[in-house]
């Protein structure tokens, strides 16, 4: 990482300078620069295409994190007009990692909840990096609650490194907050998108996870742990991240493949972040297409789905198993 | 399914094995030494400090149960690999040392009991089988217990041990959390009795799931609880924990515990609990 561009978007931004600098030059008067132009910008295409079509699962990591990407707020306020956000949780404080809050999609009146991050520092501290306390997950609970009594569809947008890790978190109950709200989302009686728009870090993810639908933008990472939590605690070394991001399987293709979400939301080429607007009118659809199918359903079915759906989720077997033989420990790890 | 023979002798500790002689041991929380038979006919409970050493899921079955039976089931699911997770071993290959090992098939045993004559739908969880993590066998086997409760509307019992979910299934075990959680949704509904029970250490993704679920959540005294790992937090925060954090006695001061037992008193505690829970005998 670089300031705010990652090491392999480094060739395209090159080449996008220096088209620009040359259409600056030219201003549209020589003819040979501006097929010098347009060669160039077919060049640019190629690359794109070329490095966004084979990103490792690292890269993909990177970019859920790029500090230019569209955060919470920014969907929130690209895909809903009237957005008036609520806040606290009627017991502690009122948690900033976390936003909520009424506004509406084409006229449809809906609940917002998403985890929120910062761009400078000032903000990313203020937001605690995206990570919530207990209190964030209660706020969460609260207003879904008041969505569910007042009949408004729930969208959830995911993006946190974790719920935090403190002394104050662990006094206030990190745990039961989080458990609780996985019971109660499975009892709220309106529908719940889940849209991971960033990082799903666990269970701080999964505690605003429980849905109707989930979905996860292309280049977005869900995970049981961090890489680098896992890295540090399988390979006793935080660096072996990249290593730890292709073994958990966390891109949004694997999580299809693992029938864990429904759909993938394919982002501009190159990330969302390099066209926000593009991104947030893909995600605008997808969200008006869940809540159209799922406004369909009786409220007990609605239900009844949804811990179906989440019943089903695991891999086992259950004949008697036969592991496969004994083999080398792979190289280069350990 | 199949019915737990009862141990001939008493307790079989994990500790014990640990020990060369078997004569001896020293408490890791005192430092005393003590007779390791001693130990074993106060529950492998420290004389001097009360602290409880960790046994193995067959022990409680044996300490909270009649006649130590439980009526086994779903011991036949297999954790496979469907991440072919590679890290210093192969994960077939942990599964297959930790089978060996423990004689278990993976961290939790399930089943149907009776503790003081009232039928329970009962699991427990042994943090010998790769720290008594959960991936999709743990949580299919508590969800199938928990369905058991809502068919034969028994209560549900449950004591975790356990580091959290299990990294090697990766997203696989962090739904373990949700599908459980929502089989719990249902049986909230259904006002049957869930007593959650906490041994050392119940820790994150169990804790973040149904063992913070109970109607009544007790402890072994001295458990590490919590949600994030006390070496993750110190890291983070940059600065010594205090003394106590994250015990059951921390729990218990902070509101997220509703009692603390000591390991001799478990089963009378939790039947008398299962007595308070459970709705007054029709009376016809
Ligand atoms: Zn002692």
């Amino acid at each position: 990482m670089n300031g705010q561009y990652l090491d392999f978007e480094k060739p395209i931004l090159d080449l996008e300078k220096r088209i620009q600098d040359m259409k600056d030059f030219a201003s549209g008067e020589s003819l040979e620069l501006s097929r010098e132009i347009q060669l160039l910008e077919k060049r640019k295409d190629r690359l794109l295409q070329d490095i966004y079509s084979k990103l490792t699962r690292w890269q993909r990591v990177q970019l859920a994190r790029h500090p230019l990407r569209p955060h919470s707020l920014d969907y929130i306020n690209l895909i809903s007009t009237d957005f008036v956000e609520l806040h606290g949780d009627r017991g502690f404080a009122d948690d900033k990692a976390v936003v909520g809050g009424f506004g509406k999609i084409e006229g449809r009146a809906v609940m917002f909840i998403g985890q929120q991050k910062g761009r400078d520092t000032k903000q990313k501290l203020y937001r605690n990096f995206g990570m919530m306390h207990p209190e964030g997950y209660r706020k969460a609970l609260r207003l879904m609650q008041l969505a569910s009594r007042s009949g408004k569809p729930i969208i959830i947008l995911v993006d946190t490194p974790g719920a935090f890790p403190g002394i104050g978190a662990e006094e206030r109950g990190q745990a039961e907050a989080i458990a609780r709200n996985l019971r109660e989302m499975f009892r709220l009686k309106v529908p719940i998108t889940i849209n991971i728009v960033g990082e799903g870090a666990s269970g701080g993810a999964l505690g605003i996870g429980i849905g109707d639908r989930v979905l996860m933008l292309e280049n977005s990472w869900y995970s049981v742990i961090s890489p680098e939590g896992c890295s540090a605690i399988l390979w006793r070394d935080s660096s072996k991240a990249p290593l730890a991001a292709e073994a958990l399987k966390l891109s949004s293709f694997d999580l299809k493949e693992l029938k864990v979400i429904d759909r993938i939301v394919l982002e501009p080429v190159g990330g969302a972040h390099r066209n926000p607007k593009e991104a947030a009118d893909i995600l605008k659809r997808e969200i008006i297409k869940d809540l159209g199918e799922l406004s369909e359903l009786e409220i007990e079915e609605l239900l009844q789905k949804r811990i179906e759906k989440f019943r089903r989720m695991g891999v086992f077997s259950t004949e008697e198993y036969h592991l496969p033989e004994r083999g080398e420990p792979p190289e280069n790890i350990g | 399914m199949e019915w737990f023979k009862k141990p001939k002798n008493g307790l079989v500790s994990q500790q014990k094995k640990e020990i060369p002689d078997g004569l001896w041991t020293k408490c890791e929380s005192c430092g005393e030494i003590i007779y390791v038979k001693e130990l074993e006919k106060n529950l492998w409970v420290c004389h001097r400090c009360n602290f409880h050493f960790r046994i193995k899921s067959k022990d409680y079955i044996e300490l909270l149960l009649d006649e130590g039976k439980l009526e086994e089931y779903d011991n036949n699911l297999i954790s496979t690999d469907p991440l072919k997770f590679k890290d210093s071993k192969r994960y077939p290959d942990r599964i297959r040392d930790s089978r060996k090992k423990t004689g278990l098939n993976d961290a939790v045993i399930v089943g149907i009991g009776k503790i003081e004559n009232k039928e329970v739908s009962f699991g427990v969880m042994d943090f010998g089988f790769i720290g008594g993590s959960m991936g999709s066998v743990v949580g299919e086997k508590v969800a199938r217990a928990i369905e058991r409760s809502l068919e034969r509307k028994i209560p549900l019992v449950i004591v975790s041990c356990s580091g959290g979910a299990r990294m090697q299934e990766g997203i696989l075990s962090l739904m373990q959390m949700a599908k459980t959680s929502g089989l719990l949704a249902k049986l909230y509904d259904a006002n049957i009795p869930f007593i959650s029970v906490l041994t050392n250490p119940t820790t994150a993704g169990v804790m973040a799931s149904y063992a913070s679920l109970g109607d009544v959540i007790i402890a072994e005294p001295k458990a590490l609880l919590g949600f994030a790992g006390p070496r993750v937090i110190q890291q983070t925060i940059g600065q010594e924990l205090p003394t106590g954090f994250q015990s059951s006695e921390f729990f218990l001061e902070h509101g997220f515990l509703d009692k603390i037992v000591e390991r001799k008193d478990l089963k009378k505690t939790v039947s008398l609990l299962l007595e308070y829970l459970l709705p007054p005998a029709k009376t016809s």
